[in-house]
């Protein structure tokens, strides 16, 4: 029987892993990931779990050390954030080329300078490229429901690489609520055990994480790129699979929240998708035909998806926590680029809640009242830092 | 750990790999595989032993292995010995971490040090070739007192390496009271199969610091490998040691030290010293083993 707690999104996410079964855990500690940790320490302690905790001396030998332990052939977890994730960077393509399917969480937080240990998701998007898929959550539900869901995808014969799931710095980690934890037995039949011929074995030896040359290494990055297609409709089946067992699911890789007959739309990632759908239905009910559609998959990019809103709506924003200096919002970016060819949509960016700056529902009823305006012709800056203390 | 010679097996578990002629650092795998065997998971990282054994779709290991980033050797096997006690491999197995110094002393100290604390169950060999090799003999933290390398070049104004004392990770091993480390030279095979062949029966963090002379990054004759890192012992700039339940043992102390000029005068990275910066080399080694004699002779 599943049953309910009052849980913080890190929290959730560590009954996620414990559900998962994982061989080897391997972490560094590093606000706000930390009480995720400390989570999995309690498990043990309270012999809730059985996996090997290693307690290393840095987030590189972290991302390291389950690397090692995925070679062997070991269900691997780890987490962190910030720093401490710009730190494991280069084990990060290491794992990722090498093909090994490690499931960490991100608990999304800016990157210094300047020293800031608030939520915002400039430290996920530097890893862009790292080979990982990328997955963005919006409640500590979601985190629970999608650790889980990352082992099922990441260990799937045709993708076996790693996946990150993000959760918002403070605003979902420490932010408890109600979550539903699904039974052992219920999860197992979602998630098998963890078979690999990508492994070290005494009767087969072999060569992992192998050096490769001009000769071979453009066949090898092809290959990745076919799987991260691939992963397009994995990430799709495995939400569609935990809602038909476990009995809840996310849409996939995107969401759309009243959008059917809206006449704008924001796109959002993490827990602002949340403080979104409340500014929606308040809109709807002051008969503002507006929606809203969560990015929940970052890597692969939903693409297709959203070439196929060109010409959907009259104005399209995007909220991002992040930016590319020089350029545009990160989200932004990608979702222009998905409309190339030529869209009548107006598009618009709204870069918030960077190093923990809270967006509150009035900053994001703005946002509907820019596009309203985009959507009327009306000029509007294409991409606008909101609720600045001066400009 | 007595070994005989003619009980060693034939079988090669490191050959047809690309390493210069007289290699160290290929004796040292190739000795300690000859007494490891099959059973066998070893991890190195980008350096010198990665370029010329490994490279797709070749390999000249006949064991397990993996190439793991520079920092990360420590790291990589400790997550490997983990994951083979969680998920019940074969006790009997060898989780072998090879590393050059660079890889050691330098940019994997840290993990290193991780690993020994934990007491994770590998086998650390350290191939100590004294700089850089493999990106081109630049200076490292083991590179010795007047050596010139790429980046530490012997010229009017430089004698090459400056620094006094290289990193002595003998003693940073052991004062992290691991179960077993040991120093060791290609060139005492017999010495260095031994303390192999007890690592391999002891359970937690061992670490093997070999010293394995280059003969491209040195500056000598490839034929003379072994005979010149006889010299480094003979002459004290190089010492054979083990440690275990917080004793040390040198296995090996020469009777006199044979003056320091003879191996100095073999190599070519050295063949800018003056006569008195050589007899600054043989003060550094007569303080040195000073040191040694206080702290570990019986």
């Amino acid at each position: 029987m599943s049953r309910k707690a009052f849980l913080s999104a890190n929290e959730a996410a560590a009954h996620g892993v414990r559900l998962s079964r994982p061989d080897v855990v391997s972490a560094y500690p590093i606000t706000p990931q930390t009480t995720l940790v400390e989570k999995i320490a309690d498990f043990l302690a309270d012999g809730e779990a059985d996996y090997r905790y290693m307690m290393v001396e840095s987030e590189h030998s972290a991302m390291a050390s389950a690397l090692g332990a995925s070679m062997m052939g070991a269900r691997t977890f780890t987490a962190s954030s910030s720093q401490g994730l710009l730190y494991m960077c280069e084990m990060l393509s290491y794992v990722s080329g090498a093909r090994h399917p490690v499931v960490m969480v991100d608990a999304n937080r800016s990157t210094a300078t300047p020293w800031n240990i608030y939520g915002d998701q400039r430290d996920a998007f530097s890893m862009r490229d790292s080979g990982w898929i990328m997955l963005f959550v919006e409640s500590g539900q979601e985190a629970l429901d999608t650790v889980i869901q990352a082992y099922r995808i990441a260990e799937d014969p045709e993708i076996m690489t790693p996946v990150m799931v993000n959760l918002d710095g403070f605003t979902l980690t420490h932010t408890y609520d109600m979550v539903e934890i699904p039974d052992q037995e219920t999860v197992d039949r979602y998630l098998p055990a963890f078979r690999t011929d990508n492994k070290m074995s005494l009767s087969a030896p072999k060569t992992l994480c192998q050096t490769v040359g001009p000769d071979f290494h453009t066949e090898g990055r092809y290959l990745q790129q076919a799987v991260f297609e691939k992963a397009k409709q994995v990430i799709a089946g495995a939400d569609a699979e935990y809602g038909r067992i476990i009995g809840r699911s996310y849409g996939g890789m995107t969401e759309e929240y009243r959008c059917g007959d809206a006449e704008t739309a924001l796109v959002a990632a993490g827990s602002v998708a949340g403080t979104a759908r409340v500014v929606v239905d308040e809109l709807r009910r002051q008969g503002k035909k507006v929606g809203l559609i969560k990015l929940r998959s970052y890597r692969p990019f939903p693409k297709e998806y959203f070439a196929g809103l060109r010409d959907r709506f009259a104005a399209l924003g995007v909220i991002d926590r992040s930016i590319s200096f020089g350029f545009e919002g990160t989200i932004y970016s990608e979702v222009k680029a998905c409309m190339y060819g030529g869209t009548k949509t107006a598009l618009g960016n709204f870069i918030v809640g960077l190093g923990g700056r809270d967006i509150p529902k009035t900053q994001i009823a703005q946002m509907y009242d820019k596009l309203a305006r985009m959507a009327a012709g009306e000029p509007e800056k294409e991409i606008q830092f909101l609720g600045m203390r001066w400009e | 750990m007595a070994v005989n010679y003619k009980d060693l097996s034939d079988q090669e578990l490191l050959y047809g790999a690309k390493m210069c002629q007289g290699c160290g650092a290929a004796v040292a795998v190739r000795l300690a595989l000859k007494i490891l065997g099959e059973k066998t998971c070893a991890a190195y990282p980008a350096c010198c032993f990665a370029a010329t054994t490994s490279v797709y779709p070749q390999s000249a290991l006949f064991v397990n292995n993996a190439v793991t980033a520079f920092p990360a050797l420590a790291s990589t096997a400790s997550g490997m010995a983990v994951a083979a006690e969680a998920l019940g491999w074969d006790e009997d197995v060898t989780i072998l971490a090879i590393g050059g110094d660079g890889g050691t002393v330098d940019i994997g100290i840290q993990a290193l040090s991780g690993a020994a604390e934990r007491n994770d169950n590998i086998l650390y060999l350290c191939y100590d070739n004294e700089a850089y090799m493999n990106t081109g003999v630049q200076r490292s933290g083991s590179t010795p007192y007047g050596a010139s390398t790429t980046t530490t070049p012997a010229g009017p104004c430089s004698i090459g390496e400056k620094n006094t004392f290289r990193k002595n990770l003998f003693d940073i091993i052991t004062a992290h009271r691991v179960p077993y480390a040991a120093t060791a030279s290609v060139s005492y095979p017999r010495d260095l199969m031994e303390k192999i062949a007890r690592a391999k029966d002891v359970r937690g963090c061992r670490v093997i610091h070999v010293s394995a002379p280059c003969p491209t990054g040195w500056g000598f004759d490839p034929a003379k490998t072994i005979e010149i890192g006889r010299m480094a012992v003979e002459c004290g700039l190089w010492y054979l040691a083990e440690y275990e339940n917080d004793q040390i043992k040198l296995n090996y102390v020469p009777k006199v030290l044979k003056p320091v000029g003879e191996y100095i005068r073999s190599q070519k990275r050295f063949k800018h010293l003056k006569d008195e910066e050589v007899a600054r080399i043989s003060e550094i080694r007569d303080e040195e083993w000073e040191r040694l004699m206080k702290r570990y002779a019986e």
